[in-house]
């Protein structure tokens, strides 16, 4: 990804330390642009993380997540 | 460009939590308090209230609901934040107060402060988060229970005939007049998300406009209770619980009643305060007497004895004499023959605290109060023990012991009933602290029936001169 797609499309960011691994956004996303990793963060969890294509920062992702400040969504 | 990410409300690290990770909740994954908690947080921030809000934290998950909002904070007995709630919000009608509780604290223990704070109107907002279990304590069924669904204290689920059927608490409260907003939503699919986060909104500003009383009914998962992963839980929600618990609207008076729940209420002005209670009057008869020093007075014996009036005798001694004082009563459930004892502050400075553990004071009514209270008598103190009852009384090293057969003078007087007033004399003559005539005054208008006044006067005397003459 280029920066010009960056500053033009919608994106998220999650915070793979403060995930907890639910999966409750990636059931939410109507694009289903989000995925659970393989890897391990530091709470042990298996943290979940956006695709990096296709949001479209409908949010829906962010109110489904019980944690304060796990997703972040930037719609340009 | 919008960015929708943690709202400001929240606080950036939650510094109370205890142990690392101080950005994350205490929740476990997938729990529904922390989508409530956000929701809550964006709300303050867009109604611009999280300076003046009050969040009452509830006996429960949410129990350290004040790690989490920049905002005021009171913690409540379990069952009790809408009464608390009630107290903040009459006192501070400026505040916005939110009573956030579960369904074992609001529909269970609670149930009665949930009622009554709904049917005065009470201008506040309830979340109530129903999770159909009770989460903090590992599990039990709540009353809102479904039928058939396990708990650990029903392991082979809810039965109708045995427990009851789950309760519907928004249906409840609709039928009371004075709420005003009443709706049910869940933190189920996305559109119920969305539908969850404009009640919550609608609840504050309805407290905001004062239009009086709010109640959002929230379903909520609780993943570990349920045994369930978030995802499970969530479509168990959507496809158990919402039968049992119709999602909807109750009740919608929002719209009529704007600004008519701003209740006259005054706020808390101590001088009204003393007036209502006739405080102020003692202080403007005040005197306004020098105290030699401050007393911490303890007044222990058997129920009936008169240990307790003892103490408000002196108590309003002091007020007379434009001193702050406090009196707290501590007995048993019998009326007559248990144990009582009362403490009594007298100061010429503002009393923090009304409990007295070191006294300076003690005046003993019979034998166990002696010894269980002696021993915290502070060197220097004075210990004033009724010996015609208290057979065994040892000195107390660094302490003064003051024998009076209170009981036996007051029976010589006319009635064993003024022992205790024989003992405020003694106070008087051992302490110093107030002059006879003082204190003679002061029971001439203590005293409610005026032929009783001779004989309290005399029983005073006579405490007071047994003392002085021992001396
Ligand atoms: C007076 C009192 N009784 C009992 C308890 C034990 N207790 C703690 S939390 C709780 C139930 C909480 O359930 P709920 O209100 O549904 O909250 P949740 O944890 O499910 O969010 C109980 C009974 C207590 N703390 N205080
Ligand atoms: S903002 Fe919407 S589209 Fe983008 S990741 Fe979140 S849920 Fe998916
Ligand atoms: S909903 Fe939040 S905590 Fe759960 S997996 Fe997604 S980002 Fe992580
Ligand atoms: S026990 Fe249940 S209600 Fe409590 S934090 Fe865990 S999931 Fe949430
Ligand atoms: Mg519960």
């Amino acid at each position: 990804m280029n920066d010009s797609v960056q500053a033009t499309a919608p994106f998220i960011e999650i915070d793979a330390e403060l995930c907890k691994g639910c999966k409750l956004c990636i059931g939410v996303c109507p694009k289903g642009v989000i995925d659970i990793s393989e890897k391990l963060n530091g709470s042990s969890y298996h943290p979940a993380y956006y695709l990096g294509r296709d949001c479209t920062g409908c949010a829906l992702c962010f109110y489904a997540c019980p944690e304060p400040a796990a997703i972040k969504v930037v719609k340009p | 460009m919008k960015i929708t990410e943690k709202p400001v409300a929240f606080y950036p690290e939650f510094e109370r939590k205890s142990g690392p990770h101080k950005e994350t909740t205490h929740y476990c994954p997938g729990c529904g308090h922390g989508n409530v908690h956000k929701m809550i947080a964006e709300a303050m921030v867009d109604l611009g209230i999280n300076e003046r809000t009050v969040f009452i934290s509830p006996v429960g998950c949410s129990v350290f609901g004040y790690y989490y909002f920049d905002c005021g904070h009171m913690q409540a007995a379990h069952g009790r934040a809408p009464a608390v709630a009630t107290g903040i919000k009459r006192a501070n009608p400026e505040a916005i107060v939110i009573s956030y509780q579960g369904d074992g604290d609001l529909a269970a223990i609670g149930t009665a402060e949930t009622l009554h704070a709904a049917n005065r109107g009470e201008n506040i907002t309830v979340f109530f988060v129903n999770n159909a279990i009770y989460g903090m304590t590992g599990g039990q069924m709540a009353p809102t229970t479904l039928i058939g669904q396990k708990t650990a204290t029903t392991p082979r689920g809810r039965l109708e005939a045995q427990h009851g059927n789950p309760i519907c608490m928004a249906e409840i409260i609709a039928t009371l007049p004075a709420t005003t907003y009443v709706e049910r939503v869940a933190i189920g699919d996305s559109k119920h998300i969305m539908k969850a986060r404009k009640a919550i909104r609608k609840a504050l500003t309805n407290q905001v406009e004062n239009r009086g009383y709010s109640f959002v009914e929230i379903l909520s998962t609780c993943p570990t209770g349920w045994k369930m992963d978030g995802p499970d839980a969530r479509d168990w929600l959507v496809e158990e619980m919402t039968k049992v618990f119709p999602l909807g609207v109750f009740k919608d008076e929002s719209d009529h009643r704007e600004g008519a729940w701003h209740r006259p209420v005054e706020p808390f002005a101590p001088a009204k305060r003393d007036a209502y209670l006739g405080a102020g009057e003692a202080e403007a008869k005040a005197e306004k007497l020098p105290l030699p020093a401050e007393l911490h007075c303890k007044f222990a014996g058997f129920g009936g004895q008169g240990v307790l009036t003892l103490g408000l005798f002196l108590a309003q001694v002091g007020m007379r004499a434009g001193l702050h004082a406090s009196w707290i009563p501590s007995y048993g459930p019998e009326m007559r023959g248990g144990t009582a004892n009362c403490s009594v502050n007298l100061s010429e400075r503002r009393i923090g605290s009304p409990l007295v553990d070191r006294p300076n004071l003690l005046v003993v009514m019979n034998q166990p109060s002696l010894e269980a209270f002696a021993g915290e008598v502070v060197e220097g103190g004075i210990v004033i023990v009724d010996t015609s009852v208290v057979e065994n009384c040892p000195g107390l090293p660094g302490r003064r012991v003051v024998r009076i057969p209170a009981t036996g003078i007051a029976d010589e007087v006319g009635t064993p009933k003024v022992a205790n007033v024989v003992l405020l004399g003694a106070i008087c003559a051992a302490t110093g602290a107030f002059p006879l005539a003082f204190v003679e005054q002061s029971l001439r208008e203590t005293v409610k029936k005026k032929d009783l006044v001779d004989l309290n006067l005399a029983a005073l005397r006579r405490g007071h001169e047994h003392v002085l003459g021992a001396v």
